[in-house]
């Protein structure tokens, strides 16, 4: 090791600092005020009764098929979201990263786009395009589709719908970032090897763009499995997902310390799924 | 060379966009052969490899492969292998996955692939390295894995698209001699392409050079370097001293050429060649020598002052310049001289060499359409 790394080792931590602080701060200690709640028997009014007399009651009631129902659903659209993402955008990224080198920042700009208007305007906007009095009911009744407007709005459907929209760009990118980086010169290897185009995609460009893939599979399915914007308003309180659960649990339903054992038992089992699934995808396919 | 063709273009014309890549090329490629396409970059010798692979479809004309229109085939379905230029290998596989790779394509049984693999890894003197990753390879061995790759395949035609570029001189020099050897060996038609005319000239049966998207000569080495067809050729390969004048007298076999101030060379005819044309006069370096006499009939003669003398290891170059501010380089081994070169410096000196070693070009020369 030469002096300067010797150097920049010694004062690498000091770079740390800010950053760490903040999360320290607004991260780590809300995260341990959350779990002592979810061991605190609730107060009537919300809030919380004395910490002195611990309870797990709540992680109890989480098992409650009510709930594991919930679990289960939740992940199933979180599914369905990204499986829709991931095989929406990699053809785009695929096509943005072949234009030519000038069109490119522009083409990535139009997917950022939607990202510069607020949240709930975009999710709003959306459920005005497809309420009954909406403009894709409003064309296609006076096209004479339909004769009387379809329900496309508060169920699965519109939720699904609304949360690929949010959460589009977030599987473009790191895709794009990856398919970029491709050598195109490696499918012309594999055609002239004897791989048609499917063959060659599976066998070389998949495996090769598949950290992107993941990257973008766990930047979708994050968020949305936790979602609970979208699935309120697209979904109009008729479709139930875990992140519309906790946030009951802290507004109507006043019940902090199961809101809390709620949050964290979705924290514990995002994080842990996303580890297995990221680790066992590393010894798969492990581009040098 | 035996039998017919392993590939032909006939009149084929690629265009991209606004650039004519290839205007119009003819070539036959025999069965057997190491043909070389030579020439600058942007001459177009890579595309003609690349509508041979089919990875391009040519906007006119016909590319045929062992006699067989291609038409639109695909790359994946012609007799044909690639080793690209910067090897193309593909960085998640292992070596042994890498060269079993076409032969997976063509559904051949797990055993068989193992063995062939086998056999061409010896074949391009890598044995034991199937586990490894390309990654972990150095450029020289890439090369080999990517060679084996195509081989292995037992195509018709081997494309090779500078796949020496990449390496140092050393092993570039090493790699010309085994390929050679290699391709002996298969007695598969090699097609390669190169900007380097010491490697083409080396390696090659027939060499067709290229320029500006049109073939400009084709016939083996010996042909292209002792009789280039245009100025370009005589220039592009080798290196070569190159002297204007104009024709002033025509005797039969030889054309009288008069520089600047009354001084005449001599140069064999070439057809188009008429009294009081612009001309080149071409001559390669090596084929002059230092006189101390005037030399006998059917040799030219030139006096020159010498401003420079290089060193080269096994050769030395001396620089001279003619009265007309013309410079031209000798080159002479460094065997026995009759004066020492460096003792030459400042001095004015004959120069010598045999009519038949000049070539004659007529400025603004009518490119020729090379044909086998």
């Amino acid at each position: 090791m030469t002096g300067s790394d010797d150097k920049s080792g010694r004062r690498g931590p000091l770079l740390v600092l800010p950053a760490a602080a903040y999360l320290m701060i607004f991260f780590v200690l809300p995260l341990i005020i959350v779990l002592v709640i979810s061991f605190v028997e609730r107060g009537r009014a919300g809030g919380v009764r004395s910490p002195l007399a611990p309870t797990i009651q709540y992680y109890i009631r989480l098992v409650d098929p009510l709930y594991v129902g919930i679990f289960f659903k939740s992940a199933r659209i979180a599914l369905l979201v990204t499986g829709v993402c991931v095989l929406l955008g990699y053809p785009l990224a695929v096509f943005i990263g072949r234009s030519p080198p000038r069109l490119r920042s522009p083409l990535l700009m139009l997917v950022m786009i939607p990202f510069w208007t607020n949240f709930l305007v975009r999710t709003y906007a959306m459920k005005q395009l497809l309420g009954a009095e909406g403009g894709i009911n409003g064309l296609l009744l006076w096209l004479g589709l339909i004769h009387s407007p379809l329900s496309l709005i508060f169920n699965e459907f519109s939720v699904v719908l609304g949360l690929v929209y949010g959460y589009f760009p977030f599987a473009v990118l790191p895709m794009y970032a990856s398919i970029e980086k491709f050598d195109l010169t490696l499918m012309e290897a594999a055609s002239d090897l004897g791989a048609n185009l499917r063959r060659a995609f599976l066998q070389v460009m998949l495996p090769l763009t598949f950290p992107g893939v993941l990257a973008a599979i766990v930047l979708v399915f994050v968020p949305v499995v936790g979602a609970f914007i979208t699935p309120d308003i697209m979904g109009g309180g008729k479709v139930e997902m875990i992140g519309t659960l906790i946030n009951r649990q802290f507004g109507v339903a006043r019940n902090w310390p199961f809101g809390s054992a709620m949050s964290l038992a979705l924290m514990v089992m995002v994080v842990a799924g996303v580890l297995y699934y990221l680790r066992s995808s590393e010894e798969k396919e492990r581009p040098i | 060379m035996s039998g017919g063709n392993a590939v032909e273009l006939s009149g084929v014309t690629k265009i991209f966009g606004e650039v004519t890549a290839l205007d119009n090329i003819s070539l036959e490629i025999g069965d057997g052969e190491f043909f070389s396409l030579l020439g600058p970059s942007g001459c177009g010798k890579t595309t003609s490899l690349r509508l041979i692979a089919g990875f391009e479809m040519p906007t006119a004309g016909e590319v045929l492969i062992g006699g067989r229109a291609m038409g639109h085939i695909p790359p994946y379905q012609r007799p044909v292998n690639t080793v690209f230029q910067n090897y193309a290998l593909f960085p998640h596989m292992t070596v042994h996955e890498n060269v079993a790779f076409g032969l997976e394509m063509q559904h051949i049984s797990r055993q068989d692939i193992r063995q062939q693999v086998g056999e061409a890894l010896e074949m391009v003197r890598l044995p034991g390295m199937e586990k490894r990753r390309p990654k972990q390879l150095s450029g020289g061995q890439q090369q080999r894995v990517a060679l084996a790759r195509a081989l292995v395949n037992r195509p018709k035609v081997l494309l090779l698209d500078e796949p020496l570029g990449a390496l140092d001189l050393k092993l570039r020099k090493a790699m010309q001699l085994e390929l050679k050897m290699l391709q002996d060996k298969v007695g598969i038609t090699f097609i390669y392409v190169t900007h380097d005319q010491e490697e083409a000239l080396t390696m090659s049966d027939r060499i067709a050079v290229m320029d500006h998207g049109l073939v400009l000569q084709v016939g083996t080495p010996h042909e292209i370097y002792e009789r280039p067809a245009t100025r370009f050729v005589a220039d592009f390969i080798g290196e070569t001293n190159l002297i204007p004048g104009e024709i002033v007298a025509i005797n039969r076999e030889v054309a009288e050429v008069e520089l600047a101030r009354g001084i005449r060379l001599k140069a064999p005819m070439v057809p188009g060649a008429t009294v009081g044309r612009s001309v080149t006069l071409a001559v390669r370096p090596e084929r002059i020598s230092l006189a101390a006499a005037p030399g006998p009939e059917g040799m030219n003669l030139i006096e020159a002052s010498v401003f420079e003398v290089v060193y080269n290891g096994a050769t030395t170059s001396i620089l001279l310049r003619l009265e007309s501010g013309i410079v031209l380089t000798v080159r002479q081994p460094n065997i026995a001289f009759a004066v020492e070169p460096s003792d030459l410096r400042e001095q004015r000196v004959r120069l010598v060499w045999p009519i038949e070693a000049s070539s004659l070009f007529m400025e603004k020369t009518p490119v020729e359409q090379g044909k086998a």
